[in-house]
């Protein structure tokens, strides 16, 4: 499912040496960070947060424009857009998170064994992992929840991790080769240290900050991806609000109310850059290097 | 060379093996019996007798397989029970559209790419440089579904540009201008997907291109900067361009479904959504089946080009 990640394949050229003196991660990456942590906070505590009732329907006040009382203003049926806004995070955020816990569990370690043991088996799996990279995951995803009724989260999430194990498999694998024959690794097998402690010790620190960066940017693809899914009425059901719903519900009001459009939009933009910037500059900050295909 | 495209072509027959199996069993994940849920509305003993006939319902999983492969093989996707309209029908008088927007897309955003690459590469970290990168950075974390949107908001809402609005479609047979109207929304959409991902990969590449002792070598023969550019650097670079290319097709995908599906742009995307939204389970294997097995034709034959213009892959 090779669409789930924009970036091109990279490797880990990991460092020899520690490096004298880094460049600084910079405001931005910071302003990023905190963004992040206020939608994470959003999300975990919606239920708990002085927040308007996401469902309620007040009929008094329908297309408000922003205001105190509803700072986003209200939908066509009077629902606050600014609760809307932060009850929609919690779908999106838990698709981009648990996918990538399916994907980065099965696809991460598999990686990591392959590249580190080699022979046959490595063969075997890297020559089925490759064939289903030219597979569209996005289509066998649509197939799969347009077959696989009633839909919920859970199977969403599912279907869209399962989809990015490919992917994560040959980002891993192609970092743990690079790391695999060097120095370091071929001494401590000299010194008789066990696998696990090779693979753990030597070669999962190396291999670490691809697994970061590549986490981050996997869950913001999984967050659009779920957005679309959502555009097209093939996530959650309405009313629960999502990001990507509520963009398709304010859709066909939009001329009479465009901030039923702009304000989930915006949220969505802002978390997809936040995540993107802060996966893209751990990426540099790591030297991890973007190579040819 | 002949030695790795006759082992890709195996692979390209294996996937498209586990793509059948996989549409196949599609109709097998509906809850219940496959026959009540896919005639719907449509159930009766008659229809219902018809549908076991035509799928083998009555039969082994396996066997079932090879009737619908069967079919398949006679270019026989089945009868949709809703609609009445056979499933190749449907998907013959979509696929030309899917076709023309994807070319269009990818002609405006190379279009737009690769001048911008050269503009950017030219001085890596210069204050041109710097704007482009954080321009397709920012456009990269904006999805189409959005952009789609945005731009109906704007252009035919607040600008009420005509033929541009949703459900605005004109076929090309009735009049190309208005067809070109009616899907450059459409398309505009899809070649940002497109423009942010080409630009990133060929700017990353025409710079270390630009490091090369060959390009030091061609300017020291005091070759034009133009002509640096475009026959010494991104010649090689266009290797790269073409791998991306190929492995973005599934974000052009769904670039595609969205932008169809916003505007009632009858293409394949449209076609399966609406398949799916009226329960009409056998046009949506039927159209699963042959986006699936184009895409992967297609990445077959970008490889195949890819080795062509740079055979040391091939050797890998």
């Amino acid at each position: 499912m090779s669409e789930l990640f924009g970036a091109p394949e990279t490797t880990a050229h990991p460092h020899v040496e520690p490096p004298e003196e880094k460049e600084p991660l910079g405001v931005f990456f910071w302003i990023c960070v905190g963004w992040i942590g206020l939608n994470l906070f959003g999300a975990i505590f919606a239920n708990v947060l002085p927040l308007q009732n996401p469902l309620y329907q007040n009929y008094t006040s329908i297309n408000a424009g922003p205001s105190l009382h509803h700072l986003f203003g209200t939908d066509d049926i009077g629902r606050d857009i600014f609760s809307r806004v932060v009850y929609g995070s919690r779908i999106s955020i838990t698709a981009g998170i648990g996918a990538m816990i399916i994907g980065f569990g099965v696809g991460a370690p598999l990686g990591m064994l392959t590249a580190y043991r080699r022979g046959r088996f490595d063969t075997m799996v890297t020559t089925v992992m490759y064939a289903l990279l030219a597979f569209p995951g996005i289509v066998a995803t649509i197939a799969v929840l347009s077959f696989w009724v009633p839909r919920d989260l859970f199977k969403i999430i599912v279907v869209i991790g399962v989809a990015s194990i490919p992917i994560i498999y040959r980002i891993i694998r192609a970092a743990t080769l690079s790391v695999a024959s060097r120095d370091f690794v071929v001494a401590a097998k000299v010194q008789g240290a066990s696998d696990r402690r090779i693979l753990f010790k030597e070669l999962l620190p190396n291999v670490a900050p691809v697994l970061i960066s590549f986490l981050l940017i996997g869950v913001a693809t999984v967050v659009t991806i779920e957005g679309a899914l959502a555009f097209l009425g093939l996530s959650v059901n309405p009313p629960t609000p999502s990001w990507g719903n509520m963009i398709n519900e304010a859709r066909t009001i939009m001329a009479q109310n465009p901030w039923l459009v702009i304000f989930p939009s915006v949220a969505i933009c802002l978390f997809l850059l936040s995540l993107n910037f802060i996966g893209d500059r751990l990426r540099t900050h790591f030297d991890v290097a973007e190579v040819k295909l | 060379m002949l030695r790795y495209v006759s082992r890709r072509l195996i692979q390209l027959l294996g996937i498209v093996f586990v793509i059948s199996v996989g549409s196949f069993y599609l109709i097998h994940l509906l809850p219940g019996n496959p026959a009540v849920v896919i005639l719907g509305n449509a159930y009766n003993p008659i229809t219902k007798a018809a549908l076991y006939k035509q799928l083998g319902l009555n039969r082994p999983v396996i066997e079932q397989y090879f009737i619908w492969m069967g079919h398949v093989l006679h270019g026989n996707l089945g009868t949709s029970f809703i609609s009445r309209v056979s499933v190749v029908s449907t998907i013959r008088a979509a696929l030309p559209i899917d076709v023309e927007l994807i070319i269009l897309s990818q002609i405006l955003a190379l279009f737009i790419a690769i001048p911008l690459a050269m503009v950017s590469a030219r001085k890596p970290d210069g204050p041109v440089d710097r704007l482009l990168s954080a321009g397709s950075f920012t456009l990269l974390s904006v999805p189409p579904f959005i952009v789609i949107v945005l731009l109906v908001l704007l252009v035919s809402i607040k600008i009420g540009l005509a033929n541009t609005g949703p459900s605005a479609y004109v076929p090309l047979a009735t009049n190309w201008l208005a067809n070109l109207e009616s899907l450059s929304l459409a398309a505009i959409t899809i070649a940002i997907g497109s423009f942010t991902l080409y630009f990133r990969v060929l700017r990353s590449d025409l710079i270390a291109t630009m490091q090369e002792e060959f390009i030091t070598m061609a300017r020291s023969k005091g070759l034009s900067r133009r002509r640096i550019m475009w026959r010494h650097a991104f010649r090689p670079s266009s290797v790269t361009l073409l791998g991306s290319a190929s492995v973005s097709i599934g974000g052009l995908l769904a670039a595609l479904f969205v932008v169809q599906y916003l505007l009632a742009i009858p293409g394949l995307g449209y076609e399966l959504i609406a398949a799916i939204n009226t329960s009409d389970y056998l046009l949506v294997q039927g159209i699963v089946f042959v986006v699936s097995v184009a895409v992967v034709i297609i990445n077959f034959i970008f490889d195949f080009i890819i080795n062509i213009v740079d055979p040391r892959i091939s050797r890998e």
